[in-house]
């Protein structure tokens, strides 16, 4: 029977969560195809992340070792091909996060496969959906490959619930090739906020802000929600880069979406209108932004936004 | 320095995409076509490493329909060097842009190769990354840097990619999940740019008027060896889902009932 291997992501032995939506991606192709499960976790932390992903019933490879320390393409890719390879995989699945995205296109190299790319959906064994043109079409592609690597969007699929059984975790040692590539150094960057890309709730600020976010900031912190910007602000200096939601920035899906001052140009909507309730807020009643909106709310942010994280306040 | 470039010609983001009524494509006609911005961002990163390490040039290179010579010549007006168009009128995916590419740096030997992180039109990010492997290279993908847009690195256009001192390697920094990742790669490699690596200028008309006397070389993918079959095919294009219209609350009470009450989400 042929193995659909997931290819998890770990920090300091944790388990990423995007890696869970990869896992229920995996889940659904092994309903079309019939296939097996199994997990690769690699680099420095990878036995402990593995017993996490194990305990959803999947048996884990760990790849620990020198040279793969550091999440670098090269090695890291080479790992996962190995790893397939071994369990003669037809199917690898991948979250497109920036470890996925960058890590997923060698895997593909490695192993002669076709790549569909930020995976929405999976529609057959071949087959699968994902958007193009920013979100304005989408497309169904076909890898025509006999071993096909499949990245998928997190926000797309729900994690799987933790089964029965747990699975094994295998150790495993696999040649890394000597990187052309040194890691050297990572600037975190630190919020007491959730990360903006998991958060439940998202409030974004836009051009209607002028730069002052503190209203944005004050409704988030009542909701114990994420701070996103649309690129207007970011362009300006207003914000920095990593909150950028968009085409170009990150694209969320939280339960709840606020957009305050937000005109709503394509390129934002594309990084947003997969979040379940979608609130805007703006000045202007004619904002392309409450076309997509659930609820519109014609008002001044810097009135609408502190009085909102007032009545949020009184529901407790 | 030899640094290569890639462009791609892609509808304008500012264009309304329509999906043809058979579902086959985008509706084209009337779409208006300009480079990738992401590329543009990637010649003005190779202009910016030109310019500090004289004697250097810029060679941009687009693997696309007969009409892409625009988008070539978009970049030389920005002031690269020359051009090469391998010409394609049908759809290449991103393994077999990578494929051909592979074939033309195995004949122009760059030093760096400069790369969007993803053309907009078909949004996939991976041919840089592809590229790397066929090349058994190293890569620097989402290139970005410590310094904003603001400050005055960028406005004296110093290049945000660090070459070192001996010019056999560059320092990277890298946009990842929760920070900026700095790597320093061998070179050549590949580098893959975001968007806050830099503001690419705009051509002057002098320029745009030297670029119509630069150079464009012109091949196909068959002239370098390279079977561009897709492995991965379109099968079909549809609109998105259409959200159900919402409604227009009164004023904030209104609306964080409704939340509560109604979307259940606060």
């Amino acid at each position: 029977m042929a193995t659909i291997l997931v290819v998890a992501e770990q920090a300091n032995g944790h388990l990423k969560k995007a890696s869970l939506a990869a896992l229920a991606a995996a889940k659904q192709l092994a309903s079309k195809t019939g296939g097996q499960l199994a997990g690769a976790l690699i680099g420095a932390g990878a036995g402990q992340a593995a017993q996490e992903l194990a305990g959803y019933g999947v048996p884990v490879h760990a790849v620990e070792g020198a040279g793969l320390e550091h999440a670098l393409a090269e090695t890291h890719s080479a790992a996962a091909a190995e790893v397939a390879k071994k369990l003669g995989a037809s199917e690898i699945v991948i979250a497109a996060t920036a470890y996925g995205k960058d890590i997923a296109p060698r895997v593909a190299a490695r192993l002669g496969a076709g790549l569909a790319s930020d995976v929405l959906a999976i529609v057959s064994g071949n087959q699968f959906k994902r958007a193009m043109w920013a979100g304005n079409a989408i497309a169904t592609v076909e890898v025509t490959t006999p071993v096909k690597v499949v990245t998928v969007r997190a926000t797309e699929f729900a994690p799987p619930e933790k089964g029965q059984g747990a699975g094994t975790v295998t150790p495993a040692q696999v040649p890394a090739p000597q990187a052309k590539t040194k890691f050297v150094e990572f600037n975190e960057v630190k919020s007491a906020r959730p990360e903006l890309t998991e958060a439940r709730v998202v409030v974004s600020g836009g051009r209607g802000t002028k730069g002052d976010f503190k209203p944005i900031e004050q409704l988030a912190d009542v909701l114990n929600a994420a701070v996103g910007a649309s690129r207007a602000v970011v362009d300006a200096g207003w914000q920095p880069n990593d909150l950028q939601v968009g085409q170009t920035g990150k694209v969320v899906a939280p339960q709840l979406y606020i957009a305050a001052g937000i005109s709503g140009a394509i390129q934002h909507l594309a990084g947003m209108k997969g979040s379940k309730t979608i609130v805007a807020i703006n000045k202007d009643a004619e904002a392309p932004i409450f076309q997509v909106a659930d609820y519109g709310l014609v008002a001044d942010l810097f009135k609408a936004l502190p009085e909102m994280a007032d009545a949020v306040k009184k529901l407790g | 320095m030899k640094i290569l470039v890639t462009i791609k010609r892609v509808e304008d983001y500012e264009s309304k995409i329509k999906v043809k009524p058979d579902n086959s494509w985008i509706v084209t006609d009337g779409v208006n076509y300009r480079a990738n911005p992401f590329d543009e961002i990637a010649v003005e990163e190779a202009l910016r490493l030109r310019d500090s390490n004289m004697p250097s040039e810029v060679v941009v290179v687009s693997v696309g329909p007969a009409a892409a010579a625009a988008e070539i010549r978009s970049g030389l007006a920005m002031g690269a060097d020359r051009g090469i168009l391998v010409k394609h009128d049908a759809f290449v995916d991103s393994d077999g842009v990578a494929r051909v590419l592979k074939a033309l740096i195995d004949k122009e030997k760059p030093d760096i190769v400069l790369m969007g992180k993803q053309a907009v039109d078909v949004d996939d990010n991976v041919a840089g990354q592809l590229l790397a492997e066929y090349l058994g290279w190293g890569q620097a993908t989402f290139a970005s840097k410590k310094e904003s847009l603001e400050s005055a690195e960028e406005k004296a256009k110093k290049p945000g990619i660090k070459l070192g001192a001996d010019k056999k390697s560059a320092q990277v920094a890298r946009e990842v999940d929760g920070g900026l990742e700095v790597l320093e790669v061998q070179l050549p490699a590949i580098v893959t740019v975001d968007l806050r690596l830099n503001v690419p200028r705009y051509a002057s008309l002098p320029n745009i008027m030297k670029a119509k006397k630069k150079p464009i070389a012109e091949m196909t993918p068959q002239q370098l060896a390279v079977d561009v079959t897709p492995k991965v095919k379109v099968v079909k294009v549809e609109p998105p889902p259409q959200r159900a219209a919402g409604v227009k609350v009164p004023d904030v009470q209104t609306l964080v009932q409704k939340l509560r009450s109604e979307a259940k989400v606060i």
